[in-house]
């Protein structure tokens, strides 16, 4: 049986100005698999979700999200999927219950739907006793793991998460990712961007960005096995050596 | 709408929890109300007139002597060379010049209309400029039928031009300057607040990267424009308010005349306008930085092009032209002939109808350049 695609990428290319950001890099993410994008600083990874979010307009290139054309149907994109920036945001004067309301009443849910969804992620992040409290004053941990349950509140087909890990302490990473494969479960699709390995080894599939190209796509056993070495560290130096682009 | 609700709620709780912001809202406008009128008293006394009379009737006579009496003029010298009194206006020696043509009385009393001629010295234009209005005036109180021809454009170099003010605009001439700034003064406040506040606050959220979420969701722009522009709205109709009823009315005892539910008719209309301006120029800016400098450049531009200081009828015809193109200059028209004068909506029907265009145009420029995709 075909697998069924919820991304397909075709040829997608960003330029700014001269400088060619994302390099027409083609691919397809899978429903219910955990695809995640690795490349050194400056690769292109975010620019390249960005585009797929409807956030940033190609240059050239296709891609349908969500079974959705990426140009024509923008809109109707967007509420099938969710999206985790790498900049925290959240509103930081807004509090942690204040904040599930209002993205949940943006993505219309209705009003038992949001009271009920409400309790349930407050609980389930165990944060009742700051659900008062503003999210500025949250430690960093915390407010990922919020920005992600918000990210999927309105249940999306696919959510987006760009550096969700990015500085947070490694028992807080563990625990993001089992919220990770509880999206899993509950059949929303994973696109992931890290700098760590040991969360590539977590992913499915991993594509390696170079200087804006897709240079390797397999799942992290394939990789590390076509390069001959034992960790996906070993993969990630041998291709991301062979970048010219200065990270920034 | 219920999109909107849940940005209303949202946009009200920020700007409530904000302890900087919201002190200088609400208190920054009513301090600058009790301060700016006195610094810019203009109230001008002992304007210079040079009276050619080439009458000499005793109905000219009277005439001068009651702009002498109204305790604002000085005059000059009473003669009947234009020339010289040109001269004495090249000498900065005279602001304003007013000719009494021959068979004055006469004409008066048989054709019922006479004209005048004023000329302004355009070098002291906010002195000659006040003159003219108070002379006016006082011409009119004198003999309701008498026509004035006022002349603006003396600089010294350029000729003579005429230019009818049947209709002038002044209408509160000398009894107190304040009664005159106060409202125009609370439009300028109006203006900054709404202005400032609308565009920063949508940039703010470019800048922290909060918009990005909001764009990644399905949102309409139009629903997030509205639930930006109707918090701040609200709030211009609030420091109109307290500025009109307790600054205004209760400090100045300026009654207004008009109807007070016109002039709010016209303000609610305004503020769209304005926080539309507020909302373009948040639309093109990345920063704060830049959404500031541009939003106090066109600020200052349209404080100094709207008639506040400067009657707009002494201003060079470039600057006319910039004036007619100033949202504000039409607020502030509306605001002194119903506050001072007591229009009605016949008399300010055109008013309206320039300001929904502003609005118009300005909320839909903004809506279109609002990119949830960049
Ligand atoms: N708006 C922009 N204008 C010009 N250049 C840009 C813009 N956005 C990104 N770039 C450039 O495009 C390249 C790719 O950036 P991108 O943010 O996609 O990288 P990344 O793979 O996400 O890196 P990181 O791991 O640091 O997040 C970088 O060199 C960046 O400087
Ligand atoms: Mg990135």
């Amino acid at each position: 049986m075909e697998k069924e695609k919820v991304i397909s990428v075709s040829g997608l290319t960003k330029k700014f100005g001269d400088f060619t950001a994302v390099n027409g890099i083609t691919f397809d993410v899978y429903k219910g698999e955990i695809f995640g994008f690795l490349g050194a600083n400056g690769a292109g990874k975010t620019t390249a979700m960005r585009m797929l979010c409807g956030l940033l307009s190609p240059t050239s290139g296709d891609a349908t999200v969500a079974g959705f054309d990426l140009y024509k149907q923008t809109e109707k994109i967007k509420t099938k999927i969710g999206y985790m920036s790498q900049k925290f945001s959240l509103y930081e004067d807004l509090t942690v219950k204040e904040n599930i309301t209002f993205y949940g009443g943006i993505y219309g849910l209705g009003n038992r739907e949001l009271k009920f969804q409400s309790k349930r992620l407050i609980e389930s992040l165990g944060l009742q006793s700051e659900a008062n409290q503003l999210v500025g004053s949250l430690p960093l941990g915390w407010k990922q793991k919020l920005a992600f349950s918000v990210a999927v509140i309105h249940k999306p087909s696919i959510v987006f998460l760009d550096e969700p890990t990015g500085g947070v302490d490694p028992i807080t990473r563990r625990q993001f990712w089992d919220l990770i494969y509880e999206a899993v479960k509950n059949d929303i699709t994973v696109f992931v961007t890290t700098h760590y390995m040991d969360e590539a080894e977590y992913c499915n599939r991993i594509s390696m960005m170079v200087d804006g190209d897709i240079a390797a796509l397999d799942s992290p056993s394939n990789l590390k096995q076509g390069h001959g070495v034992d960790s996906m560290d070993e993969v990630f130096y041998n291709l991301a050596r062979t970048a010219k682009r200065k990270s920034d | 709408m219920r999109t909107l609700r849940f940005l209303l709620v949202k946009e009200f709780k920020q700007i409530f929890r904000n302890r900087t912001l919201l002190p200088m809202i609400f208190l920054m406008p009513l301090i600058q109300l009790l301060i700016l009128p006195l610094a810019a008293d203009y109230e001008i006394k002992n304007i210079n007139v040079y009276v050619v009379d080439h009458d000499k009737s005793t109905f000219s006579r009277d005439l001068i002597s009651m702009i002498i009496s109204s305790g604002y003029f000085k005059l000059v010298d009473y003669d009947s060379s234009y020339k010289r009194a040109l001269s004495e206006v090249e000498r900065n020696k005279a602001d304003l010049i007013l000719e009494i043509p021959n068979d004055f009385e006469r004409n008066l009393n048989r054709d019922r209309v006479q004209k005048v001629f004023i000329a302004i010295n355009a070098i002291n234009g906010t002195k000659a400029g006040l003159g003219g209005s108070y002379l006016s005036t006082i011409l009119k109180e004198f003999n309701k039928n008498i026509v004035m021809e006022l002349d603006h454009s003396f600089d010294g170099k350029k000729a003579l031009k005429r230019i009818d003010v049947v209709n002038s605009n002044w209408f509160n001439p000398y009894l107190d300057y304040k009664t005159f700034m106060v409202p125009a003064i609370l439009v300028i406040l109006v203006t900054m607040i709404g202005a400032y506040m609308c565009s920063l606050n949508i940039v703010k959220e470019k800048e922290i990267g909060t918009i990005e979420q909001i764009n990644v969701t399905p949102i309409k722009k139009h629903v997030y424009v509205l639930g930006k522009l109707i918090p701040f709205w609200i709030i211009g109709m609030g420091v109109f308010s307290i500025g009109f009823f307790v600054i205004s009315w209760g400090v100045y005892g300026i009654v207004p005349i008009g109807n007070i539910l016109l002039l709010y008719g016209y303000l609610a209309l305004y503020l769209v306008a304005l926080l539309g301006f507020g909302l373009l120029v948040s639309t093109y800016a990345e920063n704060q930085q830049q959404a500031m400098s541009v939003a106090f450049f066109f600020v200052m531009i349209f404080i100094l092009m709207s008639g506040l200081f400067t009657p707009i009828e002494s201003m060079p015809e470039w600057a006319k032209w910039i004036a007619k193109g100033n949202p504000v200059t039409y607020f502030i028209e509306v605001m002194r002939m119903v506050v001072l004068k007591g229009s009605g909506y016949r008399h300010i029907q055109n008013h309206f109808l320039i300001m929904m265009g502003f609005a118009v145009v300005l909320n839909f420029w903004a809506i279109a350049n609002y990119r949830k995709t960049s």
